[in-house]
């Protein structure tokens, strides 16, 4: 019964100083969105404008999509819908194609992670570059990235050191982040010269001016937009935001909750394309509008990508991004996942998290993460034959309280067996890392007959 | 403090199922803090468990099956009191969608996490307790975030002075010294149905809890959750480190002796 991403935890990140890094390294930026969060007066009452814009977006999805549209064409941008991730796929391919395109420079974007825009295009003879610094580091170690805004934090300066003497110009043993990032400037510059075409998400699409906002902290993005002729924008259709007031406050709320800045260094503002180059926006579904027709969970839709759950998350810190097994990872991702994913296992990723509800309190658009989490185990997620009879069977003993009594006796009695090990003994994999409890000696009940006998009070 | 005559809230104990079963103590000392302070105790043996392994595991009709038949046992009850935030924030949080917003808001109004009815019901933060050892407390996640007991560190702009419910209670035992842990809010990583299902993940996150404890100098960590500190005992036995786990309850109930 033990879930694969336990499973897989134990493998991708093995206990010792890697699991003790990764935890600190992802709970420092956690202790950063405090500190930012704390030196901002506003901030939760930029949580609760941010909430409510987003919920009024959702409600009125299909007005500020066309009305995106109109503006962003108006602008001279070329817009793009694709119902799914092939659908994606294939038009972005094209538009590469019929140009000619084969060197291709792309900044980070969790969307096109969600729908193998990389893979589809390598295999078809396109190179594509991902230029954010993290990002390219996981490119060139052959992963997906673990973390929705810093792709590499599993790895550490070693491994970087290590990957960038085999794949880049660097002497064996460098461990120096300073000369490593040097190192993977040069080699990205020659492909910001050489691209034939940008690749950006969006963080944010302004629906009143056709604007599309993409922010980074590396200015990859403004570089890629700025070179080839060139510039696909690909986007999931709830990064809308009516207008440019809204932004401001997403602004304000996204730097903070993801890394603890006031605002990220680079923040670019898009209204169609530059002169003499060509724009397109690829809007994109891929299971979005069935998460939008469903009453509870379209808050979802809502999440602006920064990552502070992922952060503050006791299950992802010790389980590392990968072990998730799908695209988005931590509480967001095991949100998402029911409606976006594909897998059995992706569904039933609402199970992997303890409840302890700091997701919620932390996520910059106040999505109700571990009750969505609870609505979803109660809905979709897969339960086998075995856990359905299991289920029924605790409930019928615990609805009455006779039986109830009865099963309690029994597992005192059973209580010195169940801490050996024996083939099929259904605590074992609980007392891999624990010991049985002390035996607890007579129930609450049966002292509460006996005190009450003896006269006490 | 002065003993108080008894007579005053009539309280029913609603004891969680793994109470009754695993920390019987727990159970019982509840029952002794509030008789101290002048409540009449009584405890109906008809009721069971409050559902919430069903609610968390997806398995809904069994839920729906047992929040009714906990809100029948408890109908009349002038004051509901049990010593685990977690099982009360199933009542107060979750019963909605089993049971209706109505009765589940009528329910709740009426039910009480041990630390919040003495502090906020009795008024008192002085149960006249004396526990001369140094303690750290294992905040509950449900106690903090979904009860509202304390403040937790992810909520900003509040004031940071104002303490919560159980730190008020531990600050009013005789003798009591309470220790600054590490992370002081974050998950010990037992979650129910969680610590079966990811036996190792839940481990881990338990082991670093248990390693901030240990570092903390304190001799005993309590909480009001006797989940969380069962779990986290039976790590701690595993390991062979780190602070012994006591029901605030238990604490609550100890006096200076003679």
């Amino acid at each position: 019964m033990t879930a694969a991403l336990d499973r897989a935890a134990t493998e991708l990140l093995p206990a010792g100083p890697r699991l003790v890094a990764h935890d600190a390294a992802v709970f420092a930026l956690r202790e950063k969105r405090d500190a930012a969060g704390s030196a901002e007066p506003d901030f939760e009452r930029l949580r609760e404008y941010a909430r409510a814009a987003k919920a009024h977006t959702l409600d009125h999805l299909d007005l500020y999509l066309e009305r995106f549209e109109a503006r962003a064409t108006a602008a001279g941008a070329i817009v793009h819908w694709a119902e799914d991730a092939p659908a994606l796929n294939r038009i972005v391919h094209a538009l590469l194609a019929e140009r000619g395109a084969r060197q291709v420079v792309k900044s980070k974007s969790m969307l096109t992670e969600e729908c193998g825009l990389n893979p589809y295009l390598e295999s078809r003879g396109i190179e594509v570059v991902d230029t954010d610094l993290g990002e390219r580091i996981v490119q060139l170690g052959h992963e997906p990235p673990s973390h929705i805004i810093m792709p590499a934090i599993h790895r550490t300066r070693e491994d970087i050191g290590a990957l960038f003497a085999r794949e880049l110009d660097v002497p064996a043993g460098e461990t120096d982040p300073a000369r490593l990032t040097e190192a993977a400037r040069r080699h990205l510059r020659g492909h910001f010269l050489g691209a034939d075409a940008a690749i950006t998400g969006a963080n944010f699409a302004v629906a009143e001016t056709g604007t599309l906002v993409v922010v980074t902290n590396e200015g990859n993005a403004d570089l890629g937009m700025s070179l080839p002729k060139l510039h696909i924008a690909c986007l999931g259709l709830e990064k809308l935001v009516p207008g440019l007031a809204d932004l401001a406050v997403f602004l304000r709320l996204l730097a903070r909750s993801a890394t603890g800045q006031p605002i990220s260094v680079y923040t670019s503002l898009v209204t169609g394309p530059r002169p003499d180059s060509e724009l397109h926006i690829v809007l994109v579904d891929n299971g979005r509008t069935r998460l939008l027709a469903d009453e509870h969970h379209k808050r979802a839709l809502g999440c602006i990508r920064c990552g502070a759950c992922l952060n503050t998350c006791p299950v992802y810190r010790r389980a590392g991004g990968h072990a998730y097994g799908f695209a988005i990872p931590g509480p967001i991702g095991a949100v998402l996942a029911p409606a976006l994913g594909r897998t059995a296992e992706q569904r039933r990723l609402p199970l992997a998290s303890t409840l302890c509800g700091s997701c919620t309190a932390v996520c910059p658009v106040k999505i109700d993460l571990h009750e969505q989490l609870i609505a979803w185990r109660a809905t979709d997620v897969p339960r086998g034959a075995r856990e359905r009879w299991l289920a029924r069977l605790a409930a019928r003993v615990l609805a009455s309280p006779a039986l109830y009594q009865l099963a309690g006796r029994a597992a005192r009695v059973v209580w010195p067996v169940l801490s050996r090990r024996w083939p099929g003994n259904p605590a074992a994999a609980w007392l891999a890392a624990r010991a049985l409890p002390e035996h607890p000696g007579a129930s609450f009940r049966a002292r509460w007959r006996a005190r009450r006998r003896e006269g006490v009070q | 403090m002065p003993e108080r005559e008894a007579g005053g809230v009539k309280v029913a104990l609603f004891i969680p199922c793994y109470v009754d079963q695993l920390a019987p103590e727990v159970g019982l000392a509840t029952a002794t803090v509030l008789e101290r302070l002048g409540c009449t105790v009584s405890f109906d043996p008809r009721q069971t468990c409050c559902g919430q392994p069903f609610i968390s595991t997806g398995a809904r009709a069994e839920a729906v099956r047992l929040a009714r038949a906990h809100a029948a046992n408890f109908a009349h009850a002038e004051a509901v009191v049990c010593p685990s935030a977690s099982c009360v924030a199933t009542v107060r949080r979750r019963y909605a969608e089993l049971l209706g917003a109505e009765p589940a808001a009528e329910l709740a109004a009426r039910t009480f996490e041990l630390a919040e009815f003495i502090v906020s019901r009795l008024g008192t933060c002085d149960v006249g307790a004396h526990f001369p050892h140094r303690v750290a407390l294992l905040e509950s996640c449900h106690g903090l975030r979904e009860l509202g007991l304390g403040q937790p560190t992810e909520q900003l702009g509040g004031d940071p002075s104002l303490l919560g419910v159980t730190e008020r209670l531990l600050r009013g035992v005789a003798g009591l010294e309470l220790r600054p842990i590490a992370r002081r809010d974050e998950c010990c990583g037992f979650g129910g149905a969680f610590s079966v299902g990811f036996p190792e993940l839940s481990a881990r996150i338990g082991r670093d809890r248990l390693r901030a404890l240990a570092e903390s100098g304190a001799e005993y960590a309590t909480g009001t959750d006797a989940s969380c500190l069962v779990h986290l005992d039976a790590l701690r036995r595993r390991e062979g480190f780190g602070p012994r786990a006591i029901h605030l309850a238990e604490i609550l109930a100890r006096r200076a002796p003679g």
